[in-house]
């Protein structure tokens, strides 16, 4: 329904969801030179902050409606002939959910960024960099709200192509150096490949949205939806291509099963762009997508049953993967790889509350745990400084140094082109013991642990077992698959937190690590206590399901599943079971440095496989890529140089014209013709002229008798005319 | 009266000899003077029709050729005279420093 003067609420507020953080980020954009660090981050979060007190309004002026679903119209986009696009902004309980979680733990990040870059952009040696970072994160803030609050698809796309952007931005944002801030294309590249990664799903997104305007007539949500049931019936195919190229979409955004490459390699961006946008946000945006597709997916259950197989292959195999990673943010992002599939299987198999469910809290406790993660990698980058001048101070470079001090020695950066060797403080086979060094990073990293692991009554452990009840009761084969993959999650997190928190420290960073400023720690306790009690958000008992009945607004009824005992202790005894493995494996005897992992051995090939990440990107580079390239190659040098430049243009059409142009033109009519006729009139009036001028004798009695002649001739022509 | 033709004859009879005095002499002042002889024979033969026609048009027309052949002579002996004064000599012959 469209906004009248008998709504009452906040709805006219929608527009500001997207222009408060384009304000800030104008701000920024101008100004951020002359401005303090301090200046940068506060405009840049009360932008997002803004967008988030707007998002509670709406929400509440939602729930005073009792889910009144609200179109604002906002401006007019395309109008041609009986096409009409608009840019309206839809405000329903369903994109108020996503509003909160996208502005809510985007203004938390964007408080810890204002720590995170502060000494970032000092440890990679170019501070100028800070205002430019907040002003992607604003631009992504927009993004995001304009596609979650779009009232049709092609808003919704609007949005998809602007995150992917900010995405690119965020990822490359070190673009001529890589993580370690050696000068590389590395980060570049890594951006590059998320970015046409992502194309290759909007490619399917958009055929999708064509398919979708073709057949149903609209891109509008409630006219697709309205037109949907009897496409359905008459040309079931419709709804069936609709909704698997949609998928297509969905698997490159949300990094599904096979467009999953990219989200690891996007951990080359900075550690609050992993949280926000590869964790917490954007990636979700897929599971946003199919969830508001709802009333088209709901008619075919083929494509129900294919995304919740890709949803659920895709969380298991991204969680063997995570179990051989070394890098702490690279576990991270196969995990929320792998949780992503537990998200898009869910709402592929029409459970869409607990897939959003889901979707919020992993949006809490990955974050946390992403940002834990950065507070990790820089309190090694601390403690390897502190370390490297201090010990610089102490023994001024002469003399024999011995080979470990060579690799932390009195330099600044980790380049050690004079040492050779390279700290990467990203690598957990570079941390251990930092449990005593970092104690509030340790806890909050416990809590998002927990809550990952689905520990009761951490909010993973509600929201994962409502998937796995709804798994359990549609699609056995979806329950086992997300059962394993569960286990894996509690076992590489375990392996994780014994490699970090526990033991030894491996090496003198570790052992020197420093705890992190306020302005990074209190966000994340923001998170954690989000992480611990955001399971309330949609208890299964009988009365309660808050999020289902707010999102029964949007999507309409859906059943409300009590506390099934049995799977609940199902996956929390896997949980625990794998927990103590990993203790097992990685914490009764702690990890040595140089010792290579100790499930290397009895796995063997297998973990040669996990560390490798199943030589996946190496066989899309062999199956795509490498032919891609060879026939692009062909078509560049052979077709198009060879043959069109050489052949065509230069042999065919360059010769043909040269030859006609000096033969016919040139020898025939140009030089026999024009010329010879130019030639002709010049000899011509040459030869008449020598002629003549004997005339001229000067004799002036001859050119009386030529006149009198002439009289005569003239006279006598008269007369006997 | 006198019939025209008589006149005519007479008129081409003069014209002819100041032609051929033209043509025939290498003295300047001789061709001028068979100029002269040329325009008076035209001027008879104005003054011959202008009786017959009973008008003034050739009367006036000798007037004219009169004014015009004392101009002509005025401007002709002074360019004889200055050629003779830098050549000394008028034969036309020799002056053909303008040929083709």
């Amino acid at each position: 329904m469209h906004l009248s003067e008998t709504v009452t609420g906040f709805y006219f507020l929608a527009p500001w969801l997207v222009f408060a953080p384009v304000i800030g980020l104008l701000i920024n954009a101008v100004f951020g030179r002359q401005f303090s660090e301090r200046v940068v981050g506060a405009v840049a979060s009360a932008a997002s902050g803004a967008a988030f007190v707007i998002s509670v309004l709406l929400a509440y002026s939602v729930w005073a409606n009792h889910g009144l679903a609200v179109s604002v119209p906002f401006a007019e986009w395309i109008h041609i002939g009986d096409l009409k696009l608009d840019w309206t902004f839809r405000v329903d309980s369903l994109s108020t959910a996503m509003m909160l979680v996208v502005s809510g733990v985007g203004t938390l990040i964007h408080i810890y960024a204002i720590g995170y870059m502060h000494e970032d952009v000092r440890f990679k040696h170019e501070e100028g960099r800070f205002a430019r970072f907040f002003v992607f994160l604003n631009l992504f803030i927009a993004a995001m709200m304009i596609l979650v609050s779009g009232d049709s698809y092609l808003m919704l796309f609007v949005g998809w192509e602007g995150v992917g952007l900010c995405s690119f931005l965020l990822i490359g944002f070190w673009f001529e150096m890589d993580t370690l801030a050696r000068p590389s294309w590395a980060n570049s590249d890594a951006a590059i490949k998320a970015f046409i990664t992502n194309r290759v799903g909007d490619f399917g997104f958009l055929i999708a949205g064509f398919l979708m305007f073709w057949h149903l007539g609209s891109f509008q949500f409630d006219e697709v939806f309205k037109a949907a049931p009897a496409i359905a019936a008459s040309a079931p195919w419709v709804i069936v291509a609709i909704t698997l190229f949609m998928l297509i979409g969905v698997a490159g955004k949300s990094a599904q099963i096979p467009l999953y490459i990219w989200l690891p390699d996007a951990m080359a961006g900075p550690t609050p762009v992993s949280a926000l946008i590869h964790a917490a946000t954007m990636v979700t945006a897929g599971v946003y997508l199919v969830t508001r597709s709802a009333p088209l997916y709901t008619l075919v259950p083929e494509a129900q049953y294919i995304v919740a197989m890709v949803g659920a292959g895709t969380a298991l195999f991204a969680a063997t993967i995570a179990v051989g990673q070394y890098d702490i943010k690279k576990v991270l992002a196969y995990s929320t790889i792998s949780q992503l599939g537990f998200m898009v299987a869910a709402v592929g198999m029409g459970a869409y509350v607990a897939g959003m469910f889901h979707l919020i809290t992993h949006a809490f406790f990955k974050a946390l745990l992403f940002l834990s993660a950065g507070s990790v990698i820089l309190g090694l980058e601390r403690g390897h400084h502190a370390h490297a001048h201090h010990a610089h101070d102490k023994k001024p470079a002469k003399g024999i140094k011995t080979a470990k001090r060579d690799a932390y020695g009195g330099h600044d950066d980790h380049t050690g082109a004079v040492h050779g060797e390279v700290f990467d403080p990203g690598d957990m086979r570079n941390m251990g013991g930092m449990r005593k060094t970092m104690p509030v990073t340790f806890w909050l990293y416990m809590i998002g642990t927990l809550a990952l692991a689905g520990i009761f009554p951490f909010a993973g452990f509600w929201s994962k077992d409502e998937i796995l009840l709804d798994a359990k009761l549609h699609y056995p084969s979806v329950y086992w698959q997300l059962s394993i993959a569960a286990f894996f999650t509690a076992f590489y997190m375990g392996r994780q937190i014994w490699m970090v928190f526990f033991g030894e420290a491996r090496t003198d960073a570790a052992r020197h690590a420093q705890e992190s400023p306020k302005v990074m720690t209190v966000p994340l306790m923001v998170l954690a206590v989000l992480s611990v009690v955001g399971g309330a958000l949609n208890l299964p008992f009988k009365g309660f399901h808050q999020l289902g009945h707010w999102l029964e607004y949007t999507i309409g009824e859906i059943e409300a599943l009590p506390l099934d005992l049995q799977v609940a202790g199902i996956s929390t005894a896997l949980a625990l079971l794998a927990i103590l493995i990993s203790w097992l494996i990685y914490g009764r005897t702690p990890l040595k440095s140089n010792q290579p992992d100790p499930l290397k051995k009895p796995l063997g090939f297998v973990f040669t496989g996990m560390e490798n990440k199943w030589f996946v990107d190496e066989g899309y580079g062999v199956l795509i890529i490498t032919p891609f390239k060879r026939i692009s190659q062909f078509i560049a040098d052979v077709i198009d140089w060879r043959f069109w430049h050489d052949f065509v243009h230069d042999t065919v059409i360059a010769g043909t014209y040269n030859w006609v142009s000096s033969i016919a033109l040139d020898r025939y009519a140009d030089q026999k013709g024009i010329d010879a006729f130019a030639n002709w009139i010049g000899t011509a009036t040459q030869w008449i002229s020598g002629n003549m001028r004997k005339v001229q004798n000067g004799f002036v009695r001859s050119y009386a008798l030529s006149v009198l002649l002439g009289v005569v001739l003239i006279l006598g022509y008269l007369i006997f005319k | 009266m006198v019939p025209v033709d008589y006149y005519i004859v007479l008129s081409a009879f003069l014209f002819t000899i100041g032609a051929m005095g033209v043509l025939a002499h290498r003295n300047p002042l001789i061709i001028f003077m068979s100029i002269e002889l040329m325009l008076n024979a035209a001027n008879l033969a104005f003054v011959a029709f202008a009786s017959v026609h009973k008008t003034f048009d050739g009367q006036i027309f000798v007037f004219f050729v009169i004014a015009v052949a004392a101009a002509e002579v005025a401007v002709g002996l002074a360019l004889i005279v200055e050629i003779f004064k830098s050549r000394r000599n008028i034969d036309v012959d020799e002056m053909n420093s303008l040929k083709g």
